[in-house]
């Protein structure tokens, strides 16, 4: 299946990528080819298997509603390019 | 001493034959004269390594030293390390120093493994060849002009050049076990859930593992002893006691069933391999063994229904990058939409962004049926085989990899040609089963490898096979020569 590029490029709004003007024909080939590859799964006959959802089919398990962790946010923050006053900075939102 | 296996290390260092600082400042000197050829470190951490190294003396000649204390190791740059850079091959993650350790990292540690660094790889752990890395391709060993193999190339080439005894390793689709093959080592990949995934930067989550890549059976179950193991920090670890893997070696093959995959037969298995691997499974009926024919009749799907489940878990992990809490940020953004994007776009490399959007399309909307509903019913039916498969034999025994190594740049341009390198380790990912790698010959001068897959938490028995073979053959003994001897 050959996508366009207008579809490349919504994809890659989608993920929040940005993708130049000269890398574009790139993506546009190498995920045609890649979603191409993938259609064989059309072939095989899956009616009535259930999707797997867990290699071994487990569950998830549960632990008590308690607080384990501690406030490290001084250290995790060490990591921002930009904070101020314990919070991260982002270019302004709201005018 | 670099020669020596993981395992002889630790009985010289228990009976005081060198410190564990001598050996630590042997291997530093190699690193350093060494690893300009073969880049396969991203970060050597050489002074916490002699301080690690002088405790570690300082608790055997105390008496307190445990089965692996002061013996060195590397981390793949996919485990996070306290204080430092964990970079996961990708400029996203340059800037990046762990505030925490892995629980891999950490239970080493605990256990007097000594860190001489954190080893190159595939950006993201995408690749099978590390030659998506920020930080530049890692060349084998053995043939400077070809890859390592990937996504764990760094670990794999620092452990052939006996750079490092062990290293340890992550496999979403056979980033351990192919690898190990195309550089000559011996590497597993434990069950799923068998090794807590805690700061392990996720790829895909239902099929990420961590293990180990040594250069024998005996070395990685000594390693996997000390890491496998219920941990309540990862949702996904399994709590299933782990029994001492190297105790268990040496037991006979009598009667031991192997199974042969009928559908790996044809794949485009180099014939010199195909001849590789069936001389070894010769060595193992010598052994005892009995071999027989199965079938994973929906074993061919598995690479087309790999990169469907892969790249929709990764576009899902890989969204936490944003720019904002850590990482790569893209300089002077105009708003929100565009600090996303830019940093996104700057801070990925090609591989990871075509992955991310694969998996951002497979989940779009009027195609999530379609594509990722339909690839993991696909995966049912692959995990149905290998258990239909598994009620006949034991393990299942075959090739690593199609190909041994093959030159720098052969494959990059094509993303499906390099996808299918992983055509015969994908399945098993799939299934969550364990397996392994273990050198079985060359051809022309490389290595390659012979896969062994078990059922679920039979590590044991597929270290087993590995170590009686490592006892009859001496492929998992040759290293690289000229300037790494």
């Amino acid at each position: 299946m050959k996508l366009t590029r207008d579809e490349v490029e919504s994809i890659a709004h989608l993920a929040r990528l940005e993708i130049s003007g000269d890398e574009a024909p790139t993506y546009v080939d190498n995920l045609s080819r890649i979603i191409d590859f993938v259609q064989q799964l059309e072939q095989c006959d899956t009616e009535g298997v259930t999707p797997m959802a867990h290699p071994l089919n487990m569950t998830q398990p549960l632990r008590p509603d308690a607080v384990t962790e501690t406030d490290r946010r001084a250290l995790y923050q060490q990591n921002a390019q930009a904070v101020e006053a314990g919070l991260y900075l982002v270019p302004r939102v709201i005018e | 001493m670099h020669g020596m296996t993981l395992a002889r290390m630790a009985r010289a260092l228990r009976a005081r034959e060198f410190s564990s600082e001598e050996l630590v400042r042997h291997l530093l000197a190699r690193i350093e004269r060494l690893d300009g050829k073969l880049n396969s470190f991203i970060t050597v951490t050489g002074d916490a390594a002699l301080e690690a190294a002088r405790a570690a003396d300082q608790a055997l000649a105390a008496g307190r030293g445990g089965a692996l204390a002061g013996v060195p190791i590397a981390h793949k740059d996919i485990f996070c390390t306290a204080g430092v850079k964990t970079s996961c091959g990708s400029r996203m993650l340059d800037n990046f120093v762990s505030p925490y350790d892995a629980t891999v990292v950490e239970r080493l540690r605990e256990a007097g493994v000594v860190m001489l660094g954190k080893t190159n790889m595939d950006e993201f752990a995408m690749g099978s060849s590390n030659e998506t890395s920020f930080y530049g391709p890692v060349r084998n060993p053995w043939d400077l002009g070809r890859v390592p193999g990937g996504s764990s190339g760094g670990s794999a080439a620092a452990v052939a050049a006996r750079l490092a005894p062990a290293a340890t390793g992550t496999d979403t689709g056979g980033s351990i076990r192919q690898p190990a093959a195309l550089a000559g080592i011996t590497g597993i990949k434990p069950t799923y859930g068998r090794v807590s995934r805690y700061g392990m930067i996720a790829f895909a989550s239902s099929l990420d593992q961590a293990g180990v890549l040594t250069q024998t059976a005996e070395d990685a179950a000594l390693l996997l002893t000390a890491i496998c193991g219920h941990d309540p920090r990862d949702s996904t670890s399994v709590d299933v006691p782990v029994p001492d893997y190297a105790a268990g070696l040496g037991e006979s093959l009598q009667g031991l069933k192997i199974g042969l995959v009928e559908e790996f037969m044809d794949q485009g298995l180099d014939p010199a391999n195909a001849a590789a691997v069936q001389e070894a499974v010769k060595v193992l009926e010598g052994l005892g063994a009995s071999v027989q024919r199965v079938s994973l009749p929906n074993i061919g799907l598995s690479v087309p229904t790999y990169y469907v489940v892969a790249p929709a878990e990764c576009s899902s992990n890989l969204s936490r990058f944003d720019g904002v809490r850590f990482g790569y940020r893209a300089k002077a953004p105009t708003d929100l939409e565009d600090l996303y994007k830019r940093s996104r776009g700057e801070g990925f490399g090609a591989e990871v962004k075509r992955r991310i959007m694969t998996g951002t399309y497979v989940l779009s909307a009027g195609y999530y049926d379609a594509y990722y509903l339909k690839a993991q019913r696909v995966r049912q039916l692959i995990a149905a085989d290998f258990r239909r498969a598994f009620e006949k034999v034991d393990v299942i025994v075959g090739p690593t990899s199609p190909t041994p190594a093959f030159e720098l740049g052969a494959k990059v341009d094509d993303p499906v040609t390099m996808y299918l390198n992983d055509i015969y380790t994908i399945g098993v990912n799939l299934a969550g089963l364990p397996g392994l790698s273990a050198p079985c010959g060359f051809v022309e001068g490389l290595p390659v490898g012979l896969q062994v897959v078990g059922r679920a938490f039979d590590e044991g028995r597929i270290l087993n096979v590995a170590h009686r073979f490592q006892q009859e053959t001496d492929w998992h003994a040759r290293a690289p020569g000229g300037a790494f001897a």
